[in-house]
Parts: structure tokens; C-alpha cells; sequence
């Protein structure tokens, strides 16, 4: 899950644009009760990391994710349909 | 200006038994953006109109601005999360309003009834609307514009945030009309605590000053184009005026029931006594009618049980067009002679439009409160058959005890205060 800097990369957009602090950026911490993030920043979020890493998360997947877990795994499958869309 | 005029001079109703006092104030502003340094600003005649580069290299007609240079969100407690949903003049709405609650003394607890709300004139955001539609453009889906940019967008941006982070239960609106907006939310404002519906309401304006918000502005070629002399091209009534010059910020204002800020103990720095509002209704939307205005005075003098004569002060609207001030100019001459003290503070701030009426109510209050009527800085000569008023160009000591506050905006609505200090000057 670490492969390609997934999770600093996803890590580095919650520290600088959503505050959080690197301590409590561990894999199962709860997006809401955890990090503080509340509906708005959800939608921000998703945002900001299609625009990192140049893809498109499912909404419905979006709508799942709760976790960091949940936002690394579907970062990682998003860069994965990615690659493998005939170009 | 006597020491005693008739109806003056106590804290009691003449035309109401409940009415609204103002117990706090705050301000952001290009001449400052705490109390004390604004009524220094204003006593010294100091400018806060800049030449402002990034305008000319765009394409403006006119660089000038006022320019709100000392501001930093985070100092008044803005954080991140707020910023998200506060465009340019909800920030600085929010600053000047929570100076103005610390200044009225008044804690979160103590306004989280239905019984206190607010009330702001606003009349664009347009920098979050513009971005928006870029990230659109660029993206071809909606879903990359965010979260942030419709509560940015609303001209109800600074309410919206305002009543959610301050836990008011009562009024949550903000009120657009033109550059009499500030004017009018405080006149409404005032009109609700008479009536008995509310009695603490933060009332005031709010004004973005980025250039994206008046370019369309700049389309009119109605701005100063003195670009060499910025802190001498704003001089309204001034024979050589050649245009108004945008400015912005925030003001806020707590008006209290009188009743209750006098239980409490609290400093009043005045009565808002009277609100006067009319429409010129002449069929064009930006050559303002001396009529209009004329009604507006008296209307705001009727309001407040008041006579001409007992007047120590104008704040006029006048933002250095020529037809512009050249019709309030008529109207003062008509209501109230040619003797009253008038002054427009645009000459130092520039027009803060929106917010306009908001900040000059606070600009008047501080100079009653520090005993001093503003110069009408940059005044030389008035206009070659214009009615002669008395505009001051020096700052002059003196115990303000009634002032009328004049707002008008494009579509001819008007709006004018008549803000009672008689309480503190006596």
C-alpha cells in the first residue's frame, strides 16, 4: 500500500490543506471523529486528491470511505483504472 | 452650535419607548482597522487610497483603490474551517463584528436567544462567483468547483456565517440596495428593536475590495483618474472632483434596546433616533434626484422628532462624481440651510460602497465620541452654482449631538441616519 508514496502524498494534503496533525494521520483513523473532518472538508478532500494524483474516484466510493485506509485504498485503485485505461 | 437645543440632551423616548442604542462598534477599513487608529486617521485627514498596479496591468481605466493593508484573517481569530465559506467581505464583516460584541461587552452566551441577530448590507461576492466558473472552464465538471464557493458566493455570505459562528437566534438576513446597503440594514435593524421584535441586533456592511469586484465598475468610467496624486484624488463637493475612487471593508455596529444596555451599564455611544428611506423613481438607474435624497432626510428628521436646526452634522453620501454630489449638495442646501458642518469621509476612505452606510454610522460615532467633526479633505472650492453648503476641509473640535448620515445607491434608493449623541456631548 505504500508503493508509488500514496500515503505521504495523501498525508501531505491533509497537513497542508486541512491542518491535521501528522500524529493523528495513522491507517485506521476515522475521517470524522478523528481528523476532525466534517462534510464539506469530505468533499474538499476528494477534490484536492483527484487533483493530486491526476484521477477520478467513484462518488458512490467516495460516499463509503471513512477511514485513511478507505481514502489510500481508493486512491491507489483509482491510479490503477487509471493505467489502465487504453490511452 | 448651542449647548442646549430642545428634545435633546436625555436618554428617553420621544417618539418610541423602546429604542436602539448603539453600545459596541468595530471597523475594518483602509484607514484602519481598530477604533482608536480610525478616529486618529480621521482627525489627521490620512488617506487610504493607493495606486494599485495589479488594476492597470489587467486592463482598468482607473488603478485607484482603497486598500484594507493591515488585515490579516487569523489575528481576528478566522481559521481555516471559517474560510472556507467566507468570501473577502464576510471576513472583515466577521472581524468588525466581533470587535463590536467585545466592545459592547457582550459574550456568545448572551446572544444566542431569538431575541438577537443580524443584519448586514452586502451587494456583491464576486471573486468566488468568478472563481467558480474558472474551475468549471478548466475542468468541465461541477464537482471540482468544491464545497466552499456557493456559501462564498451568496451575497448573504456574511450573515449566513455570521449568525451559525455567533449562535444568534433571532434576524439572520442581509439586506442589498446598492451603496446604501449598510445604511439601510441599520435602519431596518433599528426599526425592528422599536417595534419590540428584537433587542440586540449586530447590524452593519461589508465591501470586497478585489479588483475582480469592480471591474465592471471601472466599465462605467465614473473613477478618478488623478492615478499620480491617489490620496488627492478622492475630494468630493470639490470644483475639481473627477470621479469617485472603490474602496471596502467591514463595519459593525450593536444596537441594543436602550433599556436594556442602560441595565447592563454598558457605554452607549448613541441613539439611532431616526431612519428616513425613499426612491428617487425617475426612471433611470445611476443620475441621482436632490428629491429623492430630500425625502429621505426629512423623512429620517420626522422619524426622530426632530427640527433642521438641530443639526451639528452631516456625513454626507458625496463620493467626488460630479452629478452625484452636486445633487446632495442641493438637497442639504434645501432641508437644512446653508450653515450645518458637512463632510464626506469618502474623501480619506474612498467609497466603500455596500458598506458605506454601515462605516460612516461608525466613523460619525467616533467622532462624537472623541469630539470632533472629520475634514472633507482634498476640498477647495465648491462648484460654480452649486447651493452653498458649509463643507469642512479642516478637522473642527466640537461636541456632536445630532448628525444625519446620508447613503444613496444606483436605482435611486436612499437612505439616511439621524444618530442621536446627545447623551454623551451634554
Amino acid at each position: 500500500m505504500a508503493a508509488d508514496g500514496i500515503i505521504e502524498r495523501v498525508n501531505g494534503i491533509l497537513m497542508d490543506g486541512f491542518e491535521i496533525e501528522p500524529s493523528l494521520l495513522k491507517d485506521d483513523a476515522k475521517l470524522g471523529e478523528d481528523l476532525g473532518l466534517d462534510s464539506l472538508d469530505a468533499v474538499d478532500l476528494i477534490v484536492a486528491i483527484e487533483k493530486g494524483f491526476g484521477c477520478r474516484i467513484n462518488e458512490t466510493e467516495a460516499r463509503a470511505m471513512r477511514t485513511l485506509h478507505d481514502i489510500y485504498t481508493g486512491v491507489r485503485k483509482c491510479i490503477d483504472a487509471n493505467a489502465g485505461s487504453p490511452s | 452650535m448651542t449647548e442646549t437645543k430642545a428634545g435633546c440632551g436625555v436618554l428617553s423616548a420621544r417618539t418610541s419607548p423602546r429604542l436602539a442604542a448603539i453600545t459596541g462598534l468595530g471597523i475594518i477599513s483602509s484607514i484602519g482597522c481598530t477604533l482608536d487608529a480610525v478616529s486618529a486617521a480621521l482627525r489627521d485627514g490620512r488617506s487610504g487610497i493607493i495606486y494599485d498596479a495589479e488594476r492597470a496591468s489587467v486592463g482598468f481605466r482607473s488603478a485607484l483603490t482603497g486598500r484594507v493593508s493591515t488585515f490579516v484573517p487569523s489575528r481576528h481569530g478566522i481559521s481555516r474551517r471559517m474560510l472556507r465559506t467566507m468570501c473577502e467581505p464576510a471576513q472583515y464583516a466577521y472581524a468588525a463584528a466581533t470587535d463590536a460584541l467585545a466592545d459592547a461587552g457582550l459574550r456568545p452566551a448572551d446572544i444566542a436567544t431569538q431575541r438577537c441577530g443580524v443584519i448586514f448590507g452586502n451587494d456583491s461576492c464576486i471573486k468566488p462567483a468568478v472563481e467558480s466558473i474558472d474551475i468549471l472552464r478548466a475542468h468541465k465538471e461541477t464537482h471540482f468547483i468544491g464545497s466552499g464557493h456557493i456559501f462564498r458566493a451568496m451575497n448573504s455570505t456574511i450573515t449566513m456565517n455570521l449568525a451559525a459562528l455567533l449562535g444568534t437566534r433571532g434576524a439572520n438576513w442581509t439586506l442589498s440596495a446598492a451603496c446604501a446597503s449598510g445604511a439601510h440594514a441599520i435602519g431596518q435593524a433599528m426599526m425592528l428593536i422599536r417595534a419590540g421584535l428584537q433587542d440586540v441586533l449586530l447590524v452593519g456592511g461589508a465591501q470586497e475590495t478585489n479588483w475582480q469586484a469592480m471591474a465592471s465598475f471601472d466599465a462605467l468610467g465614473v473613477f478618478s483618474l488623478r492615478q499620480s496624486e491617489p490620496e488627492l484624488a478622492c475630494r468630493p463637493f470639490d470644483a475639481g472632483r473627477d470621479g469617485l475612487v472603490p474602496s471596502g471593508g467591514g463595519a459593525a455596529l450593536v444596537l441594543e434596546e436602550l433599556s436594556r444596555a442602560q441595565a447592563r451599564g454598558v457605554r452607549i455611544y448613541g441613539i439611532v433616533r431616526g431612519y428616513g428611506f425613499s426612491s428617487d423613481g425617475s426612471g433611470h438607474l445611476f443620475n441621482p434626484e436632490a428629491v429623492g435624497a430630500v425625502a429621505a432626510m426629512q423623512a429620517a428628521l420626522a422619524d426622530a422628532g426632530m427640527q433642521p436646526d438641530e443639526v451639528d452634522y452631516v456625513n454626507a453620501h458625496a463620493t467626488s462624481t460630479p452629478a452625484g454630489d452636486f445633487s446632495e449638495a442641493r438637497a442639504i442646501s434645501q432641508v437644512l440651510g446653508a450653515a450645518v458642518p458637512v463632510s464626506s469621509t469618502k474623501s480619506m476612505t474612498g467609497h466603500e460602497c455596500w458598506m458605506a452606510g454601515a462605516s460612516e454610522a461608525v466613523y460619525t460615532s467616533l467622532m462624537a465620541r472623541d469630539g470632533f467633526i472629520a475634514p472633507n479633505v482634498n476640498f477647495v472650492r465648491l462648484d460654480d452654482g452649486c447651493p452653498p453648503i458649509n463643507v469642512v476641509n479642516k478637522p473642527i473640535p466640537s461636541r456632536i449631538r445630532v448628525a444625519l448620515s446620508n447613503s444613496f445607491g444606483f436605482g435611486g434608493t436612499n437612505a439616511c441616519l439621524a444618530l442621536d449623541f446627545s447623551a454623551i456631548a451634554s
